[in-house]
């Protein structure tokens, strides 16, 4: 491995995987060679550029499955710089991508038998739509590792093919202004690319729209359930033990029995809002996440507490029934708001909107159902 | 699949026909089909399925769009009103960022 000593290329090189921290100094800098997924190099005018190839192998779907659970995530990244795929020449073309492993290695799966280059920008390991309303996915992250990837000495031609998705970070017109690059935005997905570039650098409308099928809604339920770990370790051990306050039994009988209901039904609010909410949610009512949550909360509600049983002749028993119909739609519908975050279609002033309205709604229906809930077993 | 839409009048995108040249930019870069093409520039076509990502705007030529641009996230909310400035968007983890590429979320920012 010790091709990585492109001692000549790399004046100062530090080892690390990132970056040239000073873009405007001249000084080209290629990835390393001794990256997993790297099979070998490419030798151009500005050094030995890093193949990779289409096929991805065991290890980079376990990265992928791992970083969907959140382990490793934020390491998951690929040096910035200038890649080769297959054995490109000076006039094939340039797509641009994220050094998030995930978006890189869609990017090569999706071209098998091509030969391209991939500028890879530093996102700090975050995916392109992401990174691009963040601004490192951005006008001045590419035109810096333009120069500092040496890709000018490698291609003849002065264009490069953007994700359409990067288009927030990017002003297109800027870039060629700087750079002498143009920029074309190319599909949304990586799998459309050998479409388009077949089509002559032509995307399909279709192509260009944004949707959010079952399968990316899907994806990002485990995040959603990994983010309520924390809070549940904490709520769900105190639920149990304010189920052994009051009752008929003594402590430890109640918060087997009541406490662990409550416990129950929390984890309920939480499947309802991490799991159905995104899987449902075309189908749920209400254009505001938090309304679609709501209903969603309330449909878990009733399920739990026909369960549960609770005695509707005694003022403890319907007590303890509005207690939950409180709290269970209340935590459904704050995770189903969260969601926006996800997905791919919510507007920060709609979100602004929904806020105003829910967040005050969500926190009085939760605690509100809390001291009712308290107050049954007193009575009970 | 039905196409998802999300609250109605609440978006802030302007477009300027005066400024406006027709390149088509716009078209391109949107990813809800929010402009159209007419015979001499671009119109709203439906405002109400703009996210405000800001791509249009920031890859028009001529400065004819204009939009708050942000990212419609909860969490980047309510972070902000916490005075959780370090974390403009979903927290320290990028956890409501869809980990799909150049599919996904919306999100952090």
């Amino acid at each position: 491995m010790n091709q990585k000593e492109e001692a000549t290329v790399f004046p100062i090189y530090t080892g690390s995987a990132c970056c040239a921290n000073d873009p405007g100094e001249k000084r080209t800098n290629l990835p390393r060679l001794d990256q997993g997924f790297v099979i070998g190099s490419v030798s151009t005018p500005a050094g030995s550029v890093p193949r990779v190839s289409s096929e991805l192998q065991w290890r980079d779907h376990w990265g992928a499955v791992k970083a969907r659970w959140g382990v490793g995530r934020m390491d998951y990244a690929v040096a910035p710089g200038l890649y080769a795929l297959g054995n490109p020449d000076r006039e094939s073309p340039v797509l641009v991508s994220a050094n998030y492993k995930i978006s890189f290695d869609e990017l090569r799966s999706a071209l098998p038998g091509r030969d391209l280059w991939i500028l890879a920008l530093d996102t700090k390991g975050i995916n392109v739509w992401c990174a691009a309303g963040k601004g490192t996915f951005g006008t001045e992250e590419l035109v810096g590792r333009i120069e500092s990837s040496g890709l000018k000495e490698v291609v003849s031609h002065r264009s490069l093919i953007l994700p359409q998705l990067g288009a927030p970070g990017v002003a297109a017109h800027t870039v060629k202004k700087l750079s002498g690059f143009g920029v074309r935005y190319g599909p949304i997905k990586a799998e459309d690319l050998p479409a388009y570039i077949d089509a002559g650098f032509k995307a399909t409308s279709k192509m260009r729209l944004k949707a959010f099928p079952l399968k990316e809604r899907a994806v990002l339920i485990p995040v959603e359930l990994v983010e309520t770990i924390k809070p549940t370790l904490i709520i769900a051990p105190v639920l149990f033990l304010l189920g052994g306050i009051g009752g008929p039994a003594g402590f430890w009988a109640n918060a087997l029995h009541d406490g662990s209901f409550a416990v129950l039904a929390f984890l309920s609010a939480i499947v309802g809002g991490a799991v159905i909410h995104p899987l449902l949610l075309p189908y749920l009512p209400g254009r505001a996440f938090s309304a679609k949550g709501l209903v969603l909360g309330a449909v878990v509600a009733v399920i739990m507490l026909s369960l549960q049983g609770y005695d509707l002749s005694m003022w403890a028993g319907r007590l303890g029934i509005l207690a939950w119909l409180l709290i269970i739609p209340a935590v459904t519908a704050y995770l189903a708001m969260n969601f926006t975050g996800a997905s791919t279609y919510t507007s920060l002033s709609g979100v602004n909107k929904e806020m105003r309205w829910a967040l005050p709604l969500e926190i009085g229906m939760g605690l509100s159902g809390l001291i009712i809930w308290v107050a049954s077993r007193l009575i009970a | 699949m039905r196409q998802l839409a999300y609250l109605k009048d609440v978006v802030t995108l302007k477009l300027d026909e005066e400024k406006c040249t027709g390149c088509g930019m716009c078209l391109d870069v949107c990813p809800h089909e929010v402009f159209k093409m007419n015979t001499r520039h671009a119109e709203i076509r439906d405002r109400d399925a703009c996210m405000e990502c800001g791509a249009c705007s920031r890859n028009c030529p001529f400065d004819a769009i204009s939009v708050q641009a942000g990212v419609g996230c909860a969490a980047a909310v309510i972070n902000a009103m916490l005075g959780r400035t370090d974390q403009p968007c979903c927290g320290p983890a990028e956890s409501e960022c869809s980990p799909s590429g150049k599919k996904g979320a919306a999100c952090c920012g």
